[in-house]
């Protein structure tokens, strides 16, 4: 399955620069979404991928039964989807503020005004 | 998407809006709930913060601003502020006692019977992240949909 | 010695407030810490002239072999004596010179670390702290140079001097570590002492390249030479202290310093010679047609050290004893000079020698310091001067290299010298009275006890050779040659060579003084012609197509554009990982399908629709919703790869996600359009490379395991220890607790950040 995924991956992440480089300044948002999706992922597939064997003990035991999955992308992967979150967040409304203020939603045209 | 869509604080349904009412503590409960087990169990502090954002977001949507802000009783950075202190509060206990920042410090409360509360530095910066990330995603929603106005 | 070194430092901090308390007299009172450096510096003499070499150290840096560590052999001695004994002076003079100046305690606090760091270069032992106090002399040289910075020139002139100091300073530190790594260690002592043979490692040449271009710049050697009379914008107690008497000779005594280890090279031998003996009679032209007296001076500084460089490329046992005895002397006169020019410029009002003459009924003691140290400057007997000049000339007939074109050269400027000597010290105090913008008064005595005691000192030297001799430069010959020398100084050595050199320069020079007043205006001419295709006309191009250089560069990649930023990044880092992987570990494709399920084929395949989908679409609604699945299918894909605690976040930050785009999103216009054809395609190139070059790396890192993760730790200690069962909310709140405390910091800023944003946009009006 990761062989797959890093096809999936790849695909993810060129489709997000695509976006990143459009001119315009929505589909730049929408490739921001796609390149965190993408590097969390990233993240979590490199470490390998376990079918049901989540991170938790049992109850009574001292350590896991059986093999488990690696917890520590785990812990860096969910933080980083919850600050992902507050990052697009503040990138959006950045955007719409810039919006208003130019006046364009068009990239290069904001260039020109910031003097 | 029509530009010119009303605002979302405007969906004002008697099914949504009773609902929401109802659900809201439900809700918050289940994200204390998520927020206790969530040592031992899926959970912890970051989920039951999102929980319990979506709950209150759901209650905005339904009741507006207004009234959320009543029932909340604290302005949502006062809930970040507070989250981020109990953070620093769990860092510091452990140089209080003489040992290494952060070092965890656990305290068992037995109730009677066989009920025990196991009291931690760990629980109190879960605490703080749940109150972070509840306060932090609040300012986020309830400015945008101040701004909506 | 740290003491020594370090007290400069620490009075340095407090003598603004010393200068606040004391006023007038500060001068005199701070002049106490050289002094008694001068005579702990002399309570050494008996010793290392006995040939002992008293070496101290602390540790500093242990790790990376860097010690503070001190030596004081003959050399350092008569450099360290040289620094505190001028200084004392210095500092008095100063006191005087800049009387109820606004800024004369932060002037004290930089001379003083000036003089600290000045003795921290001689007297280190360790290369790293020698270069570290190196650059400390630029930037006090900086400091003073521009110490009037209201005024232009100051501040350019400080500019230069900096860039040019500096510049060799980064040489000097390349030299230097090649120095340490071909010598087996940091410590001169060591480097000096070890069989290890310098001369034929593979570094040697780089080695000596960058050495001798630290050493050329800071003390002004062709072509480098201009930054130093420019120096003169620095007021006056500075240019006698820091370029004559002190920093400028940092160059020649690191020269000196490794002259035993380097002299035998071929390399070492030209370039001292060549850029020497050039320098010298270049100073000594310039000297001889400038006009104004710190000018004059300036130039004969550059012809010292000119000469002071040909010795040591000499590198004869006479040319070392030569080159201590210049060195000495020529810090004596020259220090005395340029305190006299300040004193004339400072009652006269001008420094143009032209207007200057007959002030010896004025001044009648600064004519007599004046009229000493001009003698010694000379080389007339019985001064110290004179001594000097007979070992140069002696020098010089026995240099193994180019013996007859240095020769021509030395006596050449021994010639200009003379005429300048009378320029600056009989021209101004003799003939007619010079028309002077001020009327000319004697200086207090703060003022000319300075310049009276060096001149003495060198009259003194002059008739006692034996305080010089034996005292002070037999060991300081012995480090520079790095063997003892057996020679006696004299002021009379009967009929010889160097007497008869001696005599035809001094008639030369006396012409040539003759024709001073009517040579000025061909030598003027001369000059502004010959000035255009200097060195410091190249500095200025050199200066003026770095601002070009940097202008446009910032407009190619700073252009505002985004995506060309964008595309810069992405790319450099394509090829540069890309090449990396490709060519350390090859291309390695490959696809495991038996593993897989139906199910999970379809969510991946799920996914490529998705973004495909996102692409290609116009519609913003129709992106945003299939974001949603594909939000959706990576929450999935952490459910089912054992990650419930992710696959419950990815859920409900996708539904906050909505909110937002509902929110924020709608309110920009739609999907635009404004890519033509030719970027899309020149976009997609780089979009595939991207995506490309991620597959690879990571069909690649699959097997690559380069050391233990640390998670198996994790595993076994998240109950026993942290008493948690569910090990990723441990990891997050117990294990790595630091992290997610800088998580939810993070967070907060980006909520307050749209917090504010959105609330300034309520009380700021603006037009959109």
């Amino acid at each position: 399955m990761e062989t797959l995924m890093a096809y999936v991956i790849g695909t993810m992440f060129g489709s997000a620069v695509y976006m990143l480089l459009r001119r315009s300044i929505v589909k730049l948002v929408i490739g921001l979404m796609i390149l965190s999706n993408a590097a969390n992922l990233l993240i979590f597939t490199v470490a390998g991928l376990v079918r049901g064997a989540p991170p938790l003990i049992t109850e009574g035991l001292l350590e896991p039964a059986t093999a488990i999955t690696d917890p520590l992308p785990q812990a860096l992967v969910l933080t980083a989807i919850v600050i992902s979150f507050g990052v697009l967040s503040f990138s959006v409304v950045l955007i719409h503020r810039a919006y208003e203020v130019v006046g364009t939603d068009d990239l290069d045209k904001m260039k020109d005004t910031d003097t | 998407m029509p530009e010119k869509r009303s605002s979302l604080v405007q969906v004002n349904t008697v099914i949504l809006h009773t609902a929401a009412l109802l659900l809201l503590p439900l809700q918050i409960l289940f994200s204390v709930f998520l927020l206790l087990r969530g040592h031992d169990e899926p959970g912890g502090g970051f989920i039951a913060g999102l929980v319990a954002t979506g709950a209150v977001a759901l209650y905005l949507f339904a009741h507006g601003v207004e009234s959320t802000r009543r029932i909340l009783r604290f302005e949502p950075q006062e809930f970040l502020g507070l989250g981020l202190l109990f953070g620093l509060a769990s860092a510091l206990i452990g140089p209080l006692v003489g040992e290494p920042f952060f070092t965890a410090q656990w305290y068992t409360l037995y109730l009677g019977g066989n009920t025990e509360v196991k009291l931690s530095t760990v629980l109190l910066f879960d605490v703080g992240v749940y109150f972070t990330v509840l306060g932090a995603l609040l300012m986020v929603v309830i400015s945008l949909t101040e701004a909506e106005d | 010695m740290l003491t020594a070194v370090l007290s400069g430092f620490a009075l340095a901090i407090l003598a603004p407030w010393l200068t606040g308390l004391f006023k007038d007299r500060i001068g005199w009172l701070l002049a106490l810490l050289p002094l008694g450096l001068t005579a702990y510096f002399i309570s050494h003499v008996p010793a290392v002239s006995n040939g002992q070499v008293v070496l101290q150290s602390w540790d500093w840096l242990p790790g990376l072999g860097i010690n503070l560590s001190f030596m004081l052999d003959g050399l350092s001695l008569l450099f360290a004596l040289l620094i505190s004994f001028i200084g004392t002076f210095i500092l008095i003079y100063a006191g005087s010179y800049l009387r109820g100046h606004r800024y004369l305690g932060r002037f004290y606090a930089i001379i003083l670390c000036f003089m600290a760091s000045m003795l921290g270069v001689v007297l280190s032992d360790n290369l790293i702290s020698l270069f570290v106090f190196w650059e400390l002399t630029s930037i006090t040289s900086y400091l003073l140079i521009g110490f009037d910075h209201e005024k232009n020139n100051a501040r350019k002139y400080a500019l230069q001097g900096l860039l040019v100091t500096f510049a060799g300073g980064l040489a000097l530190m390349a030299g230097l570590i090649m120095l340490a790594m071909a010598g087996g260690g940091y410590q001169f002592s060591e480097i000096l002492a070890s069989d290890n043979d310098l001369l034929t490692s593979s570094f040697t040449v780089g080695m000596i390249l960058c050495i001798l271009l630290g050493a050329f710049t800071k003390s002004a050697q062709f072509p480098f030479h201009f930054w130093l009379p420019n120096a003169m914008a620095a007021p006056t107690p500075v240019s006698a202290y820091l370029h004559s008497a002190t920093m400028v000779k940092a160059g020649v005594y690191l020269m000196a310093r490794l002259n035993p280890a380097l002299g035998e090279h071929p390399l070492w031998t030209t370039l001292l010679c060549s850029v020497g003996a050039f320098t010298m009679v270049l100073g000594a032209y310039r000297a001889y047609s400038a006009t104004g007296i710190k000018k004059v001076l300036a130039y004969s500084t550059v012809m010292a050290l000119g000469t002071l460089t040909m010795l040591i490329g000499i590198g004869t046992d006479h040319a070392m004893v030569a080159f201590a005895s210049f060195l000495l002397a020529h810090s004596l006169y020259k220090g005395a000079l340029f305190m006299v020019a300040g004193i004339l410029d400072h009652s006269t009002g001008t420094k143009d020698l032209t207007l200057m003459g007959g002030l010896r009924r004025a001044m009648p003691l600064t004519v007599i310091a004046a009229s000493v140290a001009g003698l010694s400057l000379a080389g007339l007997p019985p001064l110290f001067g004179f001594v000097a000049k007979e070992a140069l000339f002696e020098a010089v007939l026995g240099a193994p290299w180019q013996g007859a074109a240095l020769l021509v050269a030395a006596v050449g400027s021994s010639a200009l010298l003379i005429a300048v000597a009378g320029s600056v010290a009989v021209k101004p105090f003799w003939g007619a009275p010079g028309d002077t913008p001020r009327v000319p008064h004697e200086a207090p005595l703060g003022m000319w006890l300075g310049p009276m005691v060096l001149a003495f000192t060198s009259l003194l030297f002059g008739l006692a050779l034996y305080v010089p001799d034996t005292l002070l430069m037999g060991a300081a010959v012995t480090s520079v040659h790095g063997a003892p020398v057996d020679f006696h100084l004299s002021l009379w050595h009967g009929v010889n060579w160097p007497l008869i050199l001696s005599f035809g320069s001094l008639i030369v020079g006396a012409i040539l003084y003759a024709l001073w007043r009517s040579s000025r205006a061909p030598l003027a001419r001369v000059n502004e012609r010959l000035s255009r295709f200097g060195p410091e006309a190249g500095y200025f191009c050199l200066m003026k197509g770095l601002v070009w250089v940097s202008e446009w560069q910032t407009r190619v990649l700073q252009n505002g554009l985004v995506r060309s930023y964008m595309i810069v990044l992405i790319m450099t880092t394509v090829l540069l990982t890309g090449y990396t992987l490709l060519s350390q570990h090859g291309l390695y494709i490959t696809l495991e399908i038996s593993d897989i399920t139906f199910y999970e084929a379809g969510i991946a395949l799920l996914m490529v629709a998705s973004v495909g989908f996102v692409i290609l679409t116009r519609s913003r609604l129709g992106a945003v919703a299939t974001l949603g699945v594909l939000g959706f299918s990576v929450a999935l894909i952490f459910i089912l790869f054992s990650a419930p605690d992710l696959g419950i976040t990815q859920i409900l930050v996708e539904t906050l996600t909505v909110i937002l785009l509902v929110l924020v999103l709608f309110k920009l216009p739609g999907y635009s359009h404004y890519s033509k054809g030719y970027q899309v395609w020149r976009d997609s190139t780089v979009a595939v490379l991207f995506g490309l070059l991620v597959t690879l790396l990571m069909l690649s890192a699959f097997d690559v395991r380069y050391f233990e993760s640390i998670s198996s730790y994790f595993i076994q200690a998240s109950y026993p220890e942290a008493h948690g069962r569910n090990i990723v909310n441990v990891i997050l709140v117990d294990f790595r607790a630091m992290d997610t405390l800088g998580e939810i910091f993070v967070l907060s800023i980006a909520a307050l950040g749209v917090f504010s944003m959105l609330k300034l946009r309520a009380e700021v009006p603006h037009d959109a």
